[in-house]
């Protein structure tokens, strides 16, 4: 730098004058040249601080560190990379996880214009805890009486068969209201959005924005694409627009492939025209309020209109009322079901980060110790403490800044990573991609460089307290090792030992959960049953010509070799999709004022409950004979009695479904219907042939696997209709499994992150023991040349790192008491204290300590007294 | 002979003294304020330069590169119209100083006469 070289020369000047002025006053020149050098001092200092009046001069000098700090790290690439390493997994875990913190619970529409102004509107009913979904009258009579919400937009996933030429396929969609697309403002690419009022009249309007992925992959890119017709369940729509690439639907779960108008509902959900019934709740609306309303003063709006509603409308509205919720409260999409996984995850890497920080500081411990000569001489000839702090802490940043980018990097590659492990479950195209945005990008910063300080701080502290004297005096005198430090060193190993036991714990807990859940018994069989989903109304029929094929097809997959029954039902149980639910009225059952009894229900074939083996407790099941033109007919279960019949025999007797009277036929054992470890709920079942679905499923109890059925089962469906394709056959097992893929996910996560932390943690032990035997190699020589036997030192070296990993588990499983009740919401049937989950904790802790400590220990056992005695 | 090590204010105030008289370089205005002082002032390297670099960022003084008298490249320090309005400022806030010094000195101690 010019700058520097003229300090040099300036003060050169002036030794040189000085010198001058000795010779001209009669010294010899060698003298006159000591004189004058001894009477300016140290020139390097006096350039040093001269230096330091520069402006900017902390920018020089920290660059001078971090150069200086590179150079030393390349001098021991072995730590170097050791440190990155632990930094990266503990950085990338934390980027990882907030990458999709952020992209399935904060943003996860990208695409939407402000997004964060988007709440979800969610129904709530008295007496209940859960959510429901909105119906379209009330969500009409929100939009014309609020006046502090500035849009309602109403929305609903539906699933569709999408037929292009002689290909048939399932896409995911919305069912929307019309300002949809203006009011997320989303321009469509190609085309428009909804007019005003296409959501209005019965399929009235079939028109659909595709999405541009639909698009370019069934449509090649089309120019001429609107105005064209597509197909979905068999009707035609025309296509009025062309969705924005990046633009994938407001659902956290599923990318969509189209958007129609609200109007369109009865005729592609096949069945209920809903846009009229107040009492059929689906819609799962977004709002977004007027600039300076906040969300208690719009919710408090919403009550007061609903309980008009109530007033006006008490037979489908008593009890009703709505709540607004941040998008990543939303119960109607994946991110509700995820949202205690990523809490946990968010927490796991937390103590991932904590176990690699103190593994990063122990290795700066020990490497401290190989500096200690550099260092020493450093402070003797006059830097400060806290300039070697300083420079110690830029090491350290360096370190963690590299890993950092590391650590993004694995975010990165790491974004798409749930959705590949959900679709590797269940075969089904999912969205659940993490978003890698600046926030992210300064959150990795920020705990780049927490952690720098959190690994590098005591290390550097203790190492610059170097007592200067003794140091130089004796030159192998342990400085660091000693005292303080070995003690710093033992705790962090410690700390280690207890954040991954707590983590252990935890992965033991929902491993145990999860297998409580698969050999939970549902209430009905779950081995021997398999099934496949059909459509019709893709096909185009009606009620008459679906029941023919029904009955037909019934016939026909009977008939197939090695299968003992076969039954349909509208919802498989254990499904994504909603069960029908209506207000419930009985002739003996007088409801409190203001309860609303409602139940879901089924609809299901002959041969149902035989088929999934669910007992009839009395009364009979249904038959072919409870038809359309027969009484209508319904069977109920066990706590439906209990709670509406008060438990007497409700045979004989009938109750009102909606508008209609139904008896009751038969009483069912109760069973799980969505999943394992919701509890019991009043649930009743009503014929197929008496309440029409147009999309339904078929079970056939049978030993044969899935693989063996397809090709028959297809025939026997083209036999019929060569039109119709069935859905691949599946178990019901993994029918089930379907539901508790979340669950999957978290014990995967945990189990990964906690295989991390121990390995982690078994470094960190592997490391304290064998430095703490290379330093003590002149006691175990001496123990043995007095008489101690290989075995004893294996022994000491053993116990020490032993005593350690046992106080450390104490330490962690005292720390697991305290936070695995953070898990309770996601375990089945066990406790969070559950005593077999930490006891495995604890024997693999055991297992990976005495492994760790092994190598040292063995190391320990064959020093050579009479070598370690002569160096 | 006694030698008294300069407090930082003090120092700058004799620099911009020293250079009252015009241009001069580090090692000179040393000599200066040596001979000035009949020796008693010492003027450590150590803290003149770092004191001339000081008042050079503070605008006081501006630095040049010139040749001496024995035909050698220095830099040579000058006043600046703002060093002038400072060198006033701070003499007349010593001269204050020592008054009020000499007058509590002057003062006879309690028990002395």
């Amino acid at each position: 730098m010019r700058r520097d070289r003229e300090l040099d020369e300036e003060l050169r000047s002036h030794l040189r004058m000085a010198e001058q002025d000795r010779i001209a006053r009669g010294e010899p020149p060698a003298v006159a040249a000591a004189n004058a050098l001894r009477e300016f001092g140290n020139f390097g200092l006096v350039k040093e601080i001269t230096r330091e009046m520069w402006r900017g001069a902390w920018l020089d000098r920290w660059l001078n560190d971090l150069r200086f700090g590179v150079r030393m790290l390349r001098r021991s690439p072995g730590f170097a990379v050791m440190a990155i390493l632990c930094l990266t997994v503990g950085i990338g875990a934390n980027a990882t996880v907030y990458g999709w913190v952020e992209g399935l619970l904060l943003r996860p529409y990208p695409a939407v214009a402000h997004e964060e102004q988007l709440l979800v509107l969610a129904g709530t009913r008295r007496g209940s805890t859960g959510y429901d979904e909105i119906a379209w009258p009330d969500f009409l009579d929100l939009a014309r009486r609020c006046t502090l919400i500035e849009t309602f937009i109403g929305d609903k996933i539906t699933g569709v068969t999408l037929s292009i030429g002689d290909r048939a396929e399932v896409a995911t969609g919305s069912i929307v209201s019309a300002n949809y697309f203006d009011a997320i403002g989303v321009r469509p690419i190609l085309g428009r959005g909804f007019l005003p009022g296409e959501d209005v009249g019965r399929n009235a309007h079939p028109v659909t924005v595709i999405s541009y992925r639909l698009w370019q992959e069934r449509f090649r890119g089309d120019p001429d694409i609107i105005g064209k017709k597509q197909s979905l369940n068999g009707v035609p729509f025309t296509i009025v627009g062309v969705a924005p690439p990046p633009f994938y639907g407001t659902f956290v779960g599923y990318p969509f492939q189209f958007w129609v108008p609200a109007s369109m509902q009865g005729l592609l959900e096949g069945g209920d025209y809903k846009l009229e019934d107040r009492g059929a709740v689906w819609l799962e609306p977004f709002a977004r309020l007027k600039p300076g309303v906040t969300r208690e003063q719009a919710e408090g709006e919403i009550a007061g209109v609903m309980r008009q509603l109530e007033r006006e409308y008490p037979t489908t509205n008593r009890g009703r009322s709505m709540v607004l919720l941040p998008l990543w409260r939303s119960p109607f999409n994946a991110s509700g079901e995820l949202l205690p996984t990523l809490r946990i995850a968010l927490a796991v890497a937390t103590f991932v980060l904590l176990i690699a920080c103190a593994n990063v500081g122990n290795l700066l411990l020990v490497r401290a110790l190989g500096r200690r000569h550099e260092l020493t001489v450093r402070l003797a000839i006059g830097a400060g403490r806290r300039r070697l702090v300083a420079q110690l802490l830029t090491e350290s940043l360096i370190l963690s800044a590299l890993a950092a980018v590391g650590g993004c990097a694995v975010a990165y590659i790491c974004r798409d990573v749930l959705s590949a492990i959900f679709s590797s479950f269940n075969g089904i195209v999912y969205r659940l991609p993490a978003e890698i945005d600046w926030r992210v990008l300064a959150l990795s910063a920020g705990i780049c460089t927490l952690s720098t300080l959190a690994f590098g701080l005591v290390p550097a502290l203790l190492t610059s307290r170097i007592d200067l004297a003794g140091a130089l005096r004796s030159g192998s005198a342990s400085v660091v090792g000693g005292g303080r430090g070995s003690l710093v060193r033992s705790g962090m190993v410690l700390v280690q030992v207890a954040l991954s036991f707590v983590l252990l714990v935890s992965v033991g807990l929902v491993v145990r959960s999860v297998a409580r859940m698969r050999d939970a018994d549902p209430g009905f069989a779950t081995r021997d049953v398999v099934l496949t989903g059909f459509n019709l109304l893709a096909a185009g029929y009606d009620t008459v010509k679906a029941t023919e094929f029904q009955d037909a097809l019934l016939a026909r997959v009977q008939a197939l070799g090695g299968v003992q029954s076969a039954a349909f039902a509208r919802i498989p149980p254990f499904s994504y999709a909603t069960y029908g639910s209506a207000p419930v009225t009985f002739e003996t059952y007088q409801p409190a004022p203001d309860e609303q009894a409602t139940a879901q229900f089924n609809q299901v074939g002959p041969g149902y409950f035989a088929t999934l083996g669910i007992p009839i407790v009395s009364g009979r099941e249904f038959t072919r004979d409870d038809n359309g033109t027969s009484a209508h007919v319904a069977i109920v279960n066990e706590t439906m009695v209990t709670r509406y019949w008060r438990g007497a025999n409700p045979i004989g007797t009938r109750f009102k479904v909606k508008n209609e009277w139904v008896n009751v036929i038969g009483v069912a054992k109760d069973a799980k219907y969505e999943s394992v470890r919701e509890a019991p709920k009043p649930f009743f079942y009503l014929p197929l042939r008496q309440r029409f679905a147009g999309r339904f499923v078929v079970f056939l109890r049978t030993k044969l696997d899935p693989k063996q059925l397809a090709t028959p089962v297809l025939r026997a469906v083209h036999a019929i209709d060569p039109l119709v394709a069935p859905a691949s056959i599946i178990t019901l097992r993994e029918q089930m499994a379907i539901t508790s893929a979340s669950q999957r996910i978290t014990v995967l996560l945990l189990a990964m992150f906690g295989g991390l932390a121990l390995a982690l943690a078994a470094v960190g032990l592997y490391g304290l023991m064998a430095y703490a035997v290379s330093q003590s190699s002149r006691e175990l020589g001496l123990r043995m040349a007095l008489g101690a036997k290989a075995a004893d030192l294996l022994r000491l070296v053993m116990s020490q790192g032993l005593a350690l990993t046992a106080a450390g588990v104490v330490v962690g499983a005292a720390g697991a008491l305290a936070l695995t009740s953070l898990m309770t919401d996601l375990l089945y049937q066990v406790s969070p204290r559950d005593p077999r989950a930490f006891g495995i904790a604890g024997a693999v802790m055991a297992a990976v300590a005495a492994l760790a400590c092994l190598g040292p220990a063995l190391r320990a056992a064959s020093a050579d007294p009479l070598r370690v005695l002569r160096d | 002979m006694t030698r008294i090590e300069l407090l930082q204010g003090t120092l700058d105030l004799i620099v911009l003294q020293t250079l009252r008289w015009g241009p001069r370089h580090g090692y000179g205005i040393a000599q200066m304020i040596r001979a000035g002082s009949r020796n008693v002032l010492q003027v450590d390297t150590g803290s003149l330069y770092p004191a001339l670099h000081r008042l050079e960022r503070q605008g006081v003084i501006v630095a040049d590169w010139s040749v001496s008298e024995n035909n050698q490249r220095v830099r040579v320090y000058k006043l600046t119209a703002k060093g002038r309005k400072r060198l006033a400022a701070e003499r007349s806030k010593w001269a204050q100083l020592t008054e009020a010094i000499q007058g509590i000195m002057a003062q006879p101690a309690e028990g002395e006469t």
